[in-house]
């Protein structure tokens, strides 16, 4: 079966921020000023630690970003391919049986019954109402009042047994490169890896990636057969459900940094440096933009994005191009609400460095404006954008949840926890109450929140030059 | 002293907090205490209304309150199904006389086409008077004190309670008068003064009457008072002091039904006067905020930011409780109070309760003695069993908590605009993809998910309990449903399947262009469930692997696409203004088109066949023959299927054991005044439910000890290792 | 320093009439008066004769920022923006689209707002401070790290969660309070405590990671090395300098959000059932109340702009090195 690939906005700025990062790391490695805030940030067990969990949440998002479409199956007097308007990725792929295995409704996590009972037909002809078993989960098991624990403990066992065993594997390549690398025997090395006298704390590092290989053994030997997080209120596998929102938390807590970015940057700097009508305008500006409520903006942009979308409907394929504008136009309109900190703050910087000898020694010799604020200013005030980077991240993904809750954060139709906790909140008056939703939103929210926050605390020992030692 | 009182108590409470155990048994009663014992109901409210004067209010939540207060000529019957109309006011129920255009009395069983108009006497009875109002107040010379205040005098007024005086009035027919006519008033914008002047005769001309009188008028500050006994009408007319006479073109015997509405309610002329004078609307003082009536209680208490209390009308004329019920009602216990006066509670308390989780578990707690039946959010979040059943759980029988349930006359469809080139059209290739989606998309399922079987799936336009509605394996939506084991059964999708190829779309493919079908489904999102519904819907058209686009826009720009008709698939609902037929087919009647006519038909269906037995079916007196042409109707539109006819929504009322009377009644808004409580087990149950459970308080108070004790010792540590360290450093 | 304060004043103005014109434009891109006059009117048996009217009475039936009919200054007075805007800076809100007086509205909710914003502040300044300092004071240690890794653990939580779980913990389960709900008066108090109790939980995290690092950043200062060497006990540093000295970041924080304090808290009013401006404002954009939004924006701009004004005093007031030009 042919595909054709989707590009979606997001996606495109994903890559593009993916990228731009990678480039950024091998052009950072010459620069040894660059380099070395961030060998510091390695150096620390939290950094590195929270840094594994981070690029996994986004290995999910990239992996969630490669979007495509399948083609339909061609007729006879078809002229053209076409495809099918669902966009899939391929996490979708990789998650293929736990987000097909859709049930009718509630289950609970590792359940085999449905949750809510339901009108059957038993075979002497009679109706009763009984607790229905499940469509897809735990359908290997012929007694699940008997086989249910232990089918799932010996699976557990394995799970872990070869999350172990690729640990293992793991450890010892990497003792075996590094021993190479830095000429040491196997042995030495693997003494120092083990005790944690590496410069790099390579053992967190493989403690981390070890429980996350077990994680993710655990979550692919159970997911199948299982719905490890129980399903919601059309049967969808949370924990699935789950997983494609990291794409949409991520999102929200990078492109909204990046769009606000230049603006920040350009203007605060402009304002702080040159001074004058500039600064009085770009101060205007952000007092202005700041002084009016937030969710009034957001709600207010929101809306008037759904306007436009409802005018041209010809211009969206798909409803995921739909989904996607409105996440990316969220980006854009927080972005507009948040980047008045960070302008103020590097206009303040600016003004600072404006009275510093060396830039008063660039303009003696004649060094044109735009030419001192690239290469002086711009350079010297990094630090404080790298931190506000880092500092917003986790906020935004906190953010997105209370938005979607106002009802003006993405489209419902997207996946996403403030979504899931939406639609949670009633699923709490239940009697007896459906949790696991609500539940599984909030433990992927929090360990994604809870690694930016430790990165961004290690980030910033490293590069804030009043912390730094 | 009461201030005293409340301090001693809440430093009680916090020492209760330290030492648990005193002797406050309720921490979490969100009412004042002294409050407990007395025969107060308590019931909430979750948008403030926006009109509570009766000519233009329209929607339930209004009518909570208004209808309570107002009291139009008729009412339903309380506990008799079908419902019934009997007489509020009126001293008897209001018999038509037919005319024809010459002006000769007809016989009751003439054709509708020879009527010209037809009358009705109103008769009401004598001695109602009014609650006690400002409006009403008079010195010893019988001159009304408050209806020609001048600014200064309104200075120190701030709320109606400030005018001292108070008096009252014998309702009279003219007071009805004077509310017809306020239909046409030209600051009032009444919403169903467009199809009264339809049918009341010269009321749309006397609305360019009264525009015009109102310009002439001297305005202070831009208001005036427009006394519109003035201004004569010639369609409603006062006989006597007590009786009054409504002509209307053609037959119409649906009059009697509005009849029944509170736009229909008298309003005393002395009140419009008192609240049309200059200074009072900037003061929130206005009909739309004070109302005055004649019925069981008054609103006493209007603070739409926190609550709303209604209290009994001293003045009320006095009315008994229902004799006479359905056969199983007195098994029901609903007829203990035969015959008792009317209204048994005293007072009414609705509080802002804006979420709907807080107000379940407040509920559960018993401070709400019922679970409101006619938020919608709240329906779905009411849970009362695991199994979804309409049944109770073990936990809610052990708490005595009763319930009742009725279907409601309101209907929920998913309607196809028969305007659009895909879905709509009355040739055999759209009808066949219509009922081909008609059978896929599982209400069955849809209402055991989305509604907790609160609901049942619609055979056709018309709701079950309404005249016209069909029973059994007659009833059935054969198109959709086959008669199995004394049931109806959807179809298989497999029919469903079939129907889409006779349809050309085999596969879900077009076979003409090979494009595959693309539907849209338009909608307006944002709520806590949208997220599972559209999936839940996406899911129904992939059976038949139609893919289903959503397009999902803010309210205003789903109304605005409805009107234009550039949506594909919509829902929509409809509750019934009246229990007729006819409220209902309306909704299919082409010359109602919404695009078109800007009527209530959201889909643009307009089938001749159908429009033609509308207008013989119309005005119709229930009879057999009327059924004939309502099944003939029925049969062209369930062929048609214009729309799926969705589900009619189940309601079902939850109650405390303390809480009498409950019957669900969706004609009746006025039924508070058969309510009844036992403030005394309510009292004793609430204690014995609200228990607090103080142990993790000290449990967070140990662990904060034990938290300290390593600070403690690590202080320790530090005080005397510290100068070892420095004298090291020396 | 009144030169200033008038100046800052005279600021504000071009500021207010910047945010009025984007409130303006932002509402009517989305919403037209006509949806506006079917919002009021209901669902039912609306005519295009009442929409018309509706709008004709309620001024909405001029163009909406430039009048081209008009000729002169009436070209811009005669607008939909123009009459709408002026009265706003005199404080007066005018009537509601249902026809409510906004002012009064606003009187009355400013309280319940209040009711918990300040109750919440002071004793969140109290805990956070209590505790920032506590760790400060045994900073190195290992109850540093693990209040440190307490907070972050408290600030990875989203809110939201601490409003569900707190209102299902205690009131429901524990019965400890009433679930929601407000009244008048002292009775008042009860309703109060779960959501300040909630809301000096949820800022834990953040606010005592802040002030720690201002205290932290306070102890490493030569005169606290000083006074220890004086032979200062610790406890006395922290208490006599460290803590004063350290108020001055910390108050001049504080005093920015005061006057934000009346416009109230979204969610968790809504939540609670208090009628308080937050709910006032979400409810107002839902219903599509123009009238009301454009109120509480202008409000809330004024607030944020008597902040920043009231910040640069306090400023000048703490530290007189600083001066005001």
């Amino acid at each position: 079966m042919s595909i054709i690939p989707v590009l979606l906005w997001t996606d495109a700025l994903l890559f593009f921020l993916v990228l731009a990062i990678v480039l950024a790391v091998f052009y950072a490695r010459g620069k040894e000023h660059l380099a070395a805030p961030w060998r510091q940030v390695m150096r620390s067990r939290m950094g590195v630690a929270s840094m594994l969990v981070l690029l996994i949440y986004v290995c999910i998002g990239v992996l969630d970003s490669m979007h495509y479409r399948k083609a339909l199956p061609s007729q006879e007097n078809a002229g053209e391919q076409h495809y099918s308007a669902e966009v899939l990725s391929v996490l979708d792929l990789l998650m293929g049986p736990i987000k097909d295995n859709v049930e009718t409704t509630y289950s609970a996590p590792f359940a085999t019954h449905a949750f809510a009972r339901e009108m059957q037909q038993l075979p002497d002809g009679q109706q009763q109402r009984i607790y229905p078993r499940l469509k897809y989960a735990g359908i290997h098991l012929d007694d699940p009042q008997t086989d249910r624990f232990a089918d799932i403990f010996s699976r557990s066992m394995m799970a872990v047994l070869s999350g172990f065993l690729g640990l293992l594997m793991f450890a010892l390549l990497l003792v075996l490169w590094l021993s190479k690398r830095q000429s040491k025997s196997f042995k030495e090395m693997f003494n120092l890896v083990v005790r944690g006298r590496t410069e790099v704390p390579w053992r967190v590092l493989l403690l981390t990636l070890g429980i996350m290989f077990v994680l993710l053994c655990w979550c692919a030997m159970l997911g199948s057969k299982y719905h490890i997080l129980g399903t919601d209120k059309v049967g969808q596998d949370v924990f699935y459900l789950a997983m494609k929102s990291v794409r949409t938390g991520l999102l929200i807590g990078t492109l909204t940094t990046l769009v606000m970015l230049p603006f920040a940057i350009l203007l605060g700097i402009m304002a702080g440096y040159l001074r004058g009508w500039v600064d009085d305008v770009v101060q205007y500006l952000y007092t202005t933009l700041s002084s009016i409520p937030g969710v009034l903006l957001i709600a207010a942009a929101v809306l008037m994005l759904q306007v436009y979308i409802a005018n041209h409907p010809e211009l969206f394929e798909t409803d995921a191009a739909r989904a996607d504008l409105r996440l990316l136009f969220l980006c854009v309109i927080l972005g507009i609400t948040s980047w008045t900190g960070l302008c103020r703050m590097l206009r303040g910087e600016a003004m600072k460095l404006r009275e510093m000898d060396y830039i008063e020694a660039a303009v003696a010799f004649g060094v044109g404006k735009s030419k001192i604020i690239t290469r002086h200013i711009l350079p010297n005030v990094m630090h404080i954008v790298m931190i506000a980077i880092v500092l917003d991240f986790s906020g935004l993904v906190l953010a997105e949840a209370v938005l979607s809750y106002v009802g003006v954060g993405v489209d419902p139709s997207m996946h996403s926890w403030g979504n899931m906790i939406n639609g949670a909140r009633l699923e709490m008056a239940r009697e007896p109450m459906v949790w696991w939703s609500l539940m599984a939103a909030f433990i992927f929210m929090f360990i994604l929140v809870l690694a930016a926050n430790l990165f961004s605390d290690a980030v910033r020992d490293a590069f804030d030059p009043r912390l730094r030692k | 002293m009461t201030v005293i009182k409340h301090i001693s108590s809440w430093t009680c409470l916090v020492f209760v907090l330290l030492l648990a155990g005193c002797d406050e048994k309720t921490w979490n009663n969100p009412y004042p205490r002294d409050d407990a014992n007395k025969n107060i109901l308590y019931s909430s409210f979750s948008e403030r209304p926006k009109h509570l004067d009766p000519i233009k209010s329209y929607s339930a939540s209004e009518y909570t309150f208004i209808a309570q207060i107002y009291e139009p000529p008729l009412q339903y019957h309380y506990l008799k199904r079908p419902y019934t109309l009997v007489p509020l006011t009126a001293t008897e129920m209001p018999k038509p006389v037919y005319f024809d255009k010459a002006g000769n009395p007809l016989s009751l069983d003439i054709p509708a086409e020879q009527i010209a108009y037809t009358i009705y006497d109103i008769h009401i009875q004598p001695g109602v008077k009014y609650q006690p109002h400002p409006a009403f107040a008079t010195n010893e010379k019988g001159e009304h004190l408050y209806h020609e205040l001048s600014l200064s005098e309104l200075e120190k007024i701030h709320i109606l309670d400030d005018f001292v005086q108070t008096g009252t009035r014998e309702l009279t027919a003219a007071d009805y008068v004077y509310q017809i006519k306020r239909l046409a008033h030209p600051k009032l914008h009444s919403p169903i003064f467009g199809i009264m002047s339809d049918y009341i005769v010269g009321l749309k001309e006397y609305g360019q009457t009264l525009a015009k009188a109102y310009e002439t008028l001297p305005k202070q500050q831009d208001v005036a008072y427009l006394d519109l006994q003035q201004y004569p009408l010639e369609g409603v007319q006062v006989i006597d002091r007590y009786s009054y006479r409504i002509k209307v073109n053609g037959k119409y015997p649906q009059l009697l039904y509005w009849l029944a509405m509170p736009f229909f309610a008298p309003m005393p002329a002395e009140a419009d006067r008192f609240y049309s004078q200059s200074g009072m609307a900037e003061r929130n003082i206005s009909l739309d905020w004070y109302p005055v009536g004649t019925g069981p209680y008054m609103l006493t208490v209007n603070n739409p930011n926190l609550r709303m209390v209604l209290e009994r009308n001293p003045n009320f004329h006095g009315e008994a409780y229902p004799t006479e019920g359905m056969p199983d009602d007195i098994e029901t216990g609903l007829l203990e109070d035969a015959g008792k006066p009317l209204p048994f509670v005293d007072k009414v308390v609705y509080n802002l309760e804006k979420e709907t989780i807080p107000y379940w578990n407040k509920f559960l707690q018993g401070y709400y003695d019922t679970s409101g039946i006619s938020s919608d959010s709240f329906d779905q979040a009411v849970k009362v069993g695991e199994a979804g059943e309409v049944g109770l759980t073990e936990e809610m029988i052990e708490k005595g908590i009763g319930l009742s349930t009725a279907v409601a006359t309101s209907s929920f469809y998913m309607g196809f605009n028969m305007l659009d080139p895909v879905t709509g059209g009355y040739d055999d290739r759209a009808r066949k993809l219509r009922q081909a989606i008609s059978i896929a998309v599982d209400y069955e399922e849809y209402i055991s998910i989305f509604r907790n079987g609160r609901g049942i799936a619609a055979q056709g336009p018309i709701p079950p309990g309404l005249f016209g509605n069909r029973q059994g394996e007659r009833g059935i939506n054969s198109y959709v449903y086959d008669w199995v084991n004394g049931m109806p059964q959807r179809k298989p999708i497999d029919a469903a399947k079939k129907l889409l190829q006779e349809a050309g779309y085999a596969g879900g493919v077009d076979a003409e262009t090979g494009k595959p079908l693309v539907l849209h489904f338009d909608v307006t999102g944002g709520g806590p469930d949208d997220k599972a519904l559209l999936e839940w819907f996406r899911k129904q058209f992939k059976k038949l692997d139609i893919q289903l686009m959503l397009r999902n826009t803010d309210y205003n720009r789903f109304r605005e696409k409805m009107r234009k008709g550039s949506a594909q698939i919509f829902m929509w609902g409809w509750n019934a203004d009246y229990p007729d037929p006819e409220n209902f087919l309306f909704l299919l009647h082409g010359p109602n088109g919404k695009v078109k006519h800007h009527g209530e038909n959201a889909a643009n269906y307009d089938n001749p066949e159908f429009n033609r037995l509308f207008e013989q079916m119309k005005n119709m007196d229930n009879s057999p023959e009327r059924q004939i042409i309502i099944d003939q109707m029925v049969e062209v539109v369930r062929s048609d299927a214009p729309w799926l006819w969705g589900l009619h929504p189940k309601q079902f009322a939850l109650s405390h054991a303390w809480y009498f009377n409950s019957k669900p009644n969706l004609m009746a808004k006025n039924s508070l005044k058969y309510k009844r409580i036992d403030p005394i087990l309510r009292d004793e149950k609430r204690k014995q439910w609200n228990a607090p459970v103080v142990w993790p308080i000290w449990l967070i108070i140990i662990g904060l000890l034990l938290a300290i004790l390593p600070a403690v010792v690590t202080y320790w540590r530090k005080e005397h290792q510290l100068p070892h360290r420095q004298a090291r450093l020396d | 320093m009144l030169a200033y304060i008038i100046r800052r004043v005279l600021y504000a103005l071009p500021i207010l009439m910047g945010v009025n014109l984007i409130t303006f434009t932002l509402f009517f891109v989305v919403n037209s008066p006509e949806d506006m006059a079917r919002m009021q009117l209901g669902a039912k048996h609306v005519t295009e004769e009442a929409i018309d009217k509706w709008k004709a009475e309620r001024g909405y039936d001029k163009p909406l920022l430039i009048n081209n009919q008009a000729s002169g200054i009436a070209t811009f007075t005669d607008t939909i923006f123009y009459d709408k805007s002026v009265k706003l800076f005199a404080f007066e809100f005018g009537s509601a689209d249902d026809g409510r007086d906004i002012g009064y509205d606003i009187s009355q909710r400013m309280w319940p707002s209040l009711a918990i914003a300040l109750p919440n502040l002071i004793l969140g300044l109290l805990a956070y401070i209590t505790f920032a300092l506590l760790v400060a004071f045994f900073r190195g240690t290992y109850m540093d790290v693990g209040g440190v890794i307490l907070c972050v653990v408290l600030m990875s939580v989203s809110g939201l969660f601490y409003i569900i779980g707190g209102q299902y913990l205690v009131g429901k389960l524990l019965h400890l309070v009433p679930v929601s709900g407000y009244d008048v008066g002292l009775e008042s108090i009860k309703f109060l405590i779960l959501p300040v109790l909630i809301g000096v939980v949820a800022g834990i995290g953040s606010s005592t990671r802040w002030y720690r690092t201002i205290f932290l950043e306070e102890i490493g200062k030569d005169y606290v090395r000083t006074a220890r060497a004086k032979g200062m006990p610790e406890l006395a540093v922290l208490f006599k300098h460290v803590l004063k000295n350290a108020m001055i970041p910390i108050l001049t924080g504080v005093v920015v959000i005061l006057p934000l304090l009346f416009m109230g808290s979204l969610i968790t009013e809504s939540f609670f059932g208090i009628p308080g401006l937050g709910s006032y404002t979400i409810d107002a954009i839902s219903s599509q109340d123009f009238a009301i939004v454009r109120a509480m924006v202008f409000l809330g701009s004024v607030l944020y702009i008597l902040g920043l004004i009231l910040t640069d005093i306090s400023y000048t007031l703490v530290d007189p090195r600083i001066k005001l030009s």
